[in-house]
C-alpha cells in the first residue's frame, strides 16, 4: 500500500469520520469537513501532471489476492490523470455547492456525505485501477453509491422509483461487464489491462474476442447512458442537484467513457468496435438532442442533454479508432476524433457542471423548475443568468467558448469519416456528419430554451411559491469557477492541450505513440473557411429559425405514440416480466405432492433413460448368471400377486394386508436366499409396521372410508411403467457390467480370528462397520423422540380449546 | 428320496398357500381375510422349515419361532381390534 493506494480509499476511509462529525458539531455544516479531503486529493493529483506529460506512467501494486492474479495495481497515465482532476476538482465544487445548497437542520447530511465520499472513492478507484477485477468492485460501488444518493429522499416515490430504474440498468450492465473481463482473463490470461493490450494482437484472432468486446461495451453503454439505455438518467434528476451535477453530468456517466476509451487499445482494431461506439454514439447524440427539447423540466433538458453530449463523446472515440488503421500516415488527420474527445469531456463537465448548479439555484430561489412557469428572471438574478449563458452557449457550441472548440472539432471529426475507405465507411459513414449536424442543431435550440424560456419573456410571480431573488453568494461560488473555467479554456485551450489532453490521447491510442514522442495536440481557434465553419454557421442559422417557429412544429413530438416510447417498454417489461415470473411460478408450483412427484419421476426416467442412450450403457451378460429354481419361481410369483392385486383392492384394509403379505414373501425370500438374520428382522417389522397401517386405517374419518378403487390415470400409469422399466434395465446393465471384485472375501477370512465372531452379518454390523449402526440406532431414536413430541405437543389446539 | 418327497411337499403347501391367497384377496368379511392371513403365517412356517432341511442348515430354526409368535400375537391383535375397535385399552386408572 503506498500513498497513492492510501489516496484512492481515503473517501472510504473518510466516509466512516463522517457521521460522527455530524453528531460532534451541529453547529457547523458537515460539508465544511468534507471539503477538505476533494481539495487535498485535487493538489495531490495535479502534481502527477509533469510525469504523464513526458509520456511517463505509474504503476503502484498492492496485494490483495495474489493467488488469483488480482492485486490492487494503482495506475496512473494521462487518461486515469485526466479523470481524477475531474473528479477531485469538480467534487470539491459540488461539495461546496452542496454546502449552501442542503439545510444544516432539514436534511441528513451525514447519509448525504458518506454517500458522496463513497462515490468519489469509487470512481477514483475505477479510473486508477489496472486490474479489472478491482476496476469492476469500485464500478460497482459507484452503482451503489448512486443508488443511494437518487434515493436520498427516500420518502419520495420518484426518488425510489428512479433509484431502481437507474440501479437494475446500471447493475445489468456491471454484471455483463464482468462477463466480458472473465473472457479477458480467460484469453489472455491475466486481469491486467496494461498486460492485455500488450497482448492484443493475439487476443483478436480468439473466437473470445467478439463475446468480450460485445460484454464489456454493454457495460460502458449502460453506465453512460447510450441509447436505448439512457432511460434511466432522466429519473435520476430526482437526486438532489449536487448529486445531478456530480453524478449525472461529470462524473459517473462518464465511467463508461473512460472505459471506452481505456479498452480502445484492446478492441478498437475491429470494425465492429467502430461501428458499435461511433454508431450508437451518434445515434444517442441525435436521440439525446432531439429529446431534450421536448422536456419542459429543467433537469429533464440538462438529462437528455448529458445524454446527448456522452453520445457525442461516445462516437467520437469511436471514430477515433480509425486512426489505428492508418499509422503509414505521418499527418495521422484522423486523430483529431480522439482528440475531440478528450477535450469536449473536459469541456462537458466543466459547463454541464455549471448548468445543474445553476438549475439547482433557479430551483431554490423560485421553488420549481418547470420552464412554463418560470421566464423573466434575468433581472433578479443577473449573476445566475451570466452563468446560464456562458454554460448553455458553450453546450451549443457558440463562439469564444470551449464548446465551440470541442464543437468543430467534432465536425472534423465526424467529416472526414468521409474520407476513410475502410469498413464501408466511405458509403455508409455520411449518417455520421449528417446525424451529428442534425443533433447540433437541436442542442442549440435546447440551449436556447434553456436560457430564454427561463430568464427572459414574462415573468409569472403568480406561478412561483416564492418570491425570486439572487443566490447566496456561497452557492455561486461554484458555478462563477466552473463559468470561468468555461471561458479560459475557451479562450486558451492550449494550456489544457499539452499537459492534459495529450497524455490522455497517447494512453487511449498507444500504438500511434512512437517511442519518446508526444503528441501533438495544438488548439486553434480560427482554422480558416472549412466545412466544420459553414457546418456551425448552419447549425446557429437553422437553430435560431427552428427555436422561432418552435410552437409550430413541437407536436411531432407526439408522434411516437406512448407505448412505444422506451419507459413505457421497460415498465412494462418490468411488470410483464413480473407477471410471467408469477404465473410461471404458478403454473407448476401446483401444491399437489403428486403434481411435484409427476415432475420427479418423469426427470428420472428422462435423465437416465437419456444417459442410458447416450453413453450406450445398456448391456445383458448372462454369463454368470445363477440357476433359477421353482420355488423363486414361486415366491416371485406370489410377489407379483400380492403387490399388483394392492393396485386393483376395493378397500384400503385389503390393500394393508395384501402389503403384509408382499413384506412376508420378501421375508420368504430372505430364507430362500439364506439370510436369516433379515428374514427375522423383516418378518417382526412387516408385523409391526402392519399394525401401524391398521392404526391409521382406523383413525381415518368416516367420509374417506368409503370403498372405492383407485382411479386409472393414464400419465400416472405411463410414469410408473416407466419408472420400473428404467430401473429393470439399470439393474440389469449394473449387473452386466461388474467391474471389480466383491471385498467380502476379506469378512470370510477375518469374521472369526480378528472379530471372534461367527455370525457375519452381525459382525459386520457391530464390529467391521459399526459406525453405520451408531447412525441407524440415532435415526431410531429420533424417529421415536418425533412420534413422541408429535402426539404430546398440541400447541395450537391447546390455544383453540 | 428325502428330496423329492420335500418338492413335493413344498409344492403341495404352495398350492394351499395360493388358495389361502385367493382366500385373503376374495374376502368377503374380514374374519375371513384374518383367517386367511394367521394361515397363511403357519403354512409360511411350514415351508420355512421344508426350506431349510432343503438348504439343509439349522439358521432358520428361529425364523420359524419368530412366525409361531407373531402369527399369533398378530391374530389376537386382528381379533381383538375387530371385536372392540382397538388393540391397546386405556387404562382406566389414570
Amino acid at each position: 500500500m503506498t500513498l497513492l493506494h492510501w489516496a484512492i480509499i481515503s473517501p472510504f476511509l473518510f466516509a466512516i469520520l463522517i457521521p460522527f462529525l455530524y453528531k460532534a458539531f451541529r453547529s457547523i455544516h458537515t460539508g465544511w469537513f468534507v471539503l477538505l479531503l476533494p481539495v487535498a486529493l485535487f493538489s495531490y493529483f495535479i502534481q502527477f501532471m509533469p510525469i504523464t506529460r513526458d509520456g511517463n506512467t505509474i504503476k503502484e501494486t498492492a496485494e490483495w489476492m495474489p493467488s488469483f492474479g488480482i492485486n490492487f495495481i494503482a495506475y496512473i497515465d494521462g487518461l486515469g490523470l485526466l479523470f481524477a482532476l475531474l473528479i477531485t476538482g469538480i467534487g470539491s465544487l459540488v461539495v461546496l455547492y452542496s454546502i449552501y445548497y442542503l439545510d444544516k437542520k432539514k436534511e441528513q447530511l451525514h447519509n448525504f456525505y458518506v454517500y458522496l465520499m463513497m462515490f468519489m472513492g469509487a470512481m477514483l478507484g475505477v479510473v486508477l485501477s489496472d486490474n479489472l477485477i478491482v476496476l469492476y468492485m469500485f464500478w460497482e460501488f459507484t452503482s451503489i453509491s448512486s443508488f443511494l444518493l437518487i434515493g436520498y429522499w427516500y420518502h419520495r416515490e420518484r426518488s425510489r422509483y428512479g433509484a431502481q430504474k437507474s440501479m437494475l440498468i446500471t447493475v445489468f450492465g456491471g454484471l455483463s461487464m464482468l462477463a466480458g473481463f472473465i473472457l479477458l482473463y480467460l484469453m489472455g490470461g491475466t486481469f491486467s489491462i496494461r498486460e492485455l493490450i500488450s497482448q492484443s494482437d493475439q487476443l483478436m484472432t480468439n473466437a473470445l474476442f467478439i463475446p468480450a468486446m460485445l460484454l464489456v461495451l454493454l457495460g460502458a453503454f449502460t453506465k453512460s447512458a447510450q441509447f436505448p439505455f439512457h432511460i434511466w438518467l432522466p429519473d435520476a434528476m430526482e437526486a438532489p442537484t449536487p448529486v445531478s451535477a456530480y453524478l449525472h453530468s461529470a462524473t459517473m456517466v462518464k465511467a463508461g467513457i473512460y472505459l471506452v476509451a481505456r479498452m480502445s487499445p484492446l478492441f478498437a482494431e475491429t470494425s465492429l468496435w467502430l461501428w458499435l461506439v461511433g454508431g450508437f454514439g451518434i445515434f444517442t447524440l441525435f436521440w439525446g438532442s432531439f429529446n431534450a427539447v421536448k422536456q419542459t423540466d429543467l433537469k429533464g433538458i440538462l438529462a437528455f442533454s448529458t445524454v446527448s453530449q456522452l453520445g457525442l463523446i461516445m462516437s467520437l472515440l469511436g471514430v477515433g479508432a480509425a486512426a489505428l488503421h492508418y499509422t503509414h500516415l505521418d499527418d495521422n488527420i484522423y486523430m483529431v476524433a480522439t482528440l475531440a474527445a478528450v477535450f469536449h469531456l473536459i469541456n462537458h463537465a466543466t459547463f454541464k457542471g455549471s448548468l445543474f448548479m445553476v438549475v439547482g439555484i433557479i430551483d431554490h430561489e423560485t421553488g420549481t423548475r418547470d420552464i412554463r412557469k418560470l421566464g423573466g428572471l434575468m433581472s433578479f438574478m443577473p449573476i445566475t443568468f451570466t452563468v446560464a449563458v456562458i454554460g448553455a452557449f458553450s453546450m451549443a457550441g457558440l463562439p469564444p467558448f470551449n464548446g465551440f472548440l470541442s464543437k468543430e472539432m467534432f465536425f472534423t471529426g465526424m467529416v472526414r469519416v468521409l474520407e476513410m475507405d475502410i469498413f464501408s465507411l466511405d458509403t455508409a459513414g455520411i449518417l455520421f456528419p449528417v446525424l451529428a449536424w442534425v443533433g447540433s442543431i437541436f442542442t442549440l435550440i435546447y440551449s436556447m430554451i434553456l436560457v430564454f424560456k427561463t430568464f427572459t419573456g414574462e415573468h409569472q410571480p403568480e406561478k412561483l411559491e416564492k418570491k425570486p431573488h439572487e443566490a447566496p453568494f456561497g452557492m455561486l461560488i461554484s458555478p462563477i469557477i466552473l463559468a470561468s473555467l468555461v471561458i479560459v479554456f475557451g479562450f486558451f485551450p492550449n494550456i489544457l492541450s499539452e499537459r492534459i489532453i495529450a497524455p490522455a490521447v497517447a494512453a487511449i491510442t498507444p500504438s500511434l505513440v512512437e517511442e519518446g514522442h508526444v503528441i501533438e495536440a495544438h488548439i486553434t481557434f480560427w482554422h480558416g473557411f472549412t466545412p466544420e465553419l459553414f457546418m456551425t454557421l448552419g447549425v446557429i442559422l437553422f437553430g435560431i429559425l427552428l427555436y422561432q417557429l418552435l410552437p409550430k412544429w413541437k407536436k411531432i413530438y407526439s408522434w411516437i405514440p406512448e407505448r412505444l416510447t422506451l419507459n413505457s417498454i421497460y415498465d412494462g417489461g418490468l411488470v410483464r416480466g413480473e407477471r410471467a415470473a408469477f404465473s410461471f411460478t404458478r403454473g407448476y408450483m401446483t401444491g399437489f405432492i403428486r403434481s411435484y412427484l409427476v415432475y420427479i419421476f418423469a426427470f428420472f426416467i428422462g435423465i437416465l433413460l437419456f444417459t442410458l442412450w447416450f453413453k450406450g450403457a445398456f448391456a445383458i451378460n448372462t454369463g454368470d448368471l445363477a440357476p433359477i429354481g421353482i420355488y423363486e419361481i414361486a415366491i416371485a410369483l406370489l410377489l407379483v400377486i400380492s403387490s399388483v392385486s394392492i393396485l386393483f383392492a376395493k378397500s384400503r384394509l385389503t390393500a394393508i394386508i395384501l402389503l403384509g403379505a408382499a413384506g412376508y414373501t420378501v421375508s420368504l425370500f430372505f430364507v430362500l436366499f439364506r439370510a436369516p438374520d433379515l428374514a427375522l428382522t423383516q418378518l417382526v417389522i412387516e408385523t409391526v409396521s402392519v399394525a401401524l397401517f391398521l392404526l391409521c386405517f382406523y383413525h381415518l374419518p368416516p367420509l374417506s372410508r368409503h370403498e372405492e378403487r383407485m382411479s386409472f390415470k393414464l400419465g400416472n400409469a405411463l410414469i410408473s411403467i416407466g419408472v420400473g422399466v428404467v430401473v429393470t434395465l439399470f439393474a440389469i446393465s449394473a449387473y452386466s457390467t461388474k467391474l471389480s471384485e466383491s471385498i467380502s472375501e476379506y469378512y470370510i477370512k477375518n469374521v472369526y480370528e480378528e472379530a471372534a465372531g461367527k455370525n457375519m452379518v452381525n459382525v459386520i454390523l457391530v464390529d467391521f462397520r459399526g459406525f453405520d449402526t451408531l447412525f441407524e440406532i440415532c435415526v431410531l431414536a429420533i424417529a421415536a423422540l418425533g412420534i413422541y413430541s408429535m402426539i404430546k405437543l398440541r400447541l395450537t389446539r391447546r390455544k383453540e380449546g | 428320496m428325502l428330496h423329492t418327497i420335500l418338492q413335493l411337499t413344498l409344492l403341495l403347501v404352495s398350492l394351499s398357500m395360493l388358495g389361502l391367497i385367493y382366500r385373503l384377496i376374495k374376502g368377503p368379511t374380514t374374519p375371513d381375510r384374518v383367517v386367511a392371513l394367521d394361515a397363511i403365517g403357519i403354512n409360511l412356517i411350514a415351508i420355512i422349515a421344508l426350506v431349510s432341511m432343503l438348504l439343509d442348515t439349522f439358521a432358520f430354526l428361529e425364523v420359524i419361532l419368530l412366525l409361531g409368535i407373531l402369527a399369533f400375537i398378530g391374530t389376537v391383535a386382528f381379533s381383538k381390534f375387530l371385536e372392540k375397535g382397538e388393540i391397546i385399552e386405556r387404562d382406566r386408572d389414570h
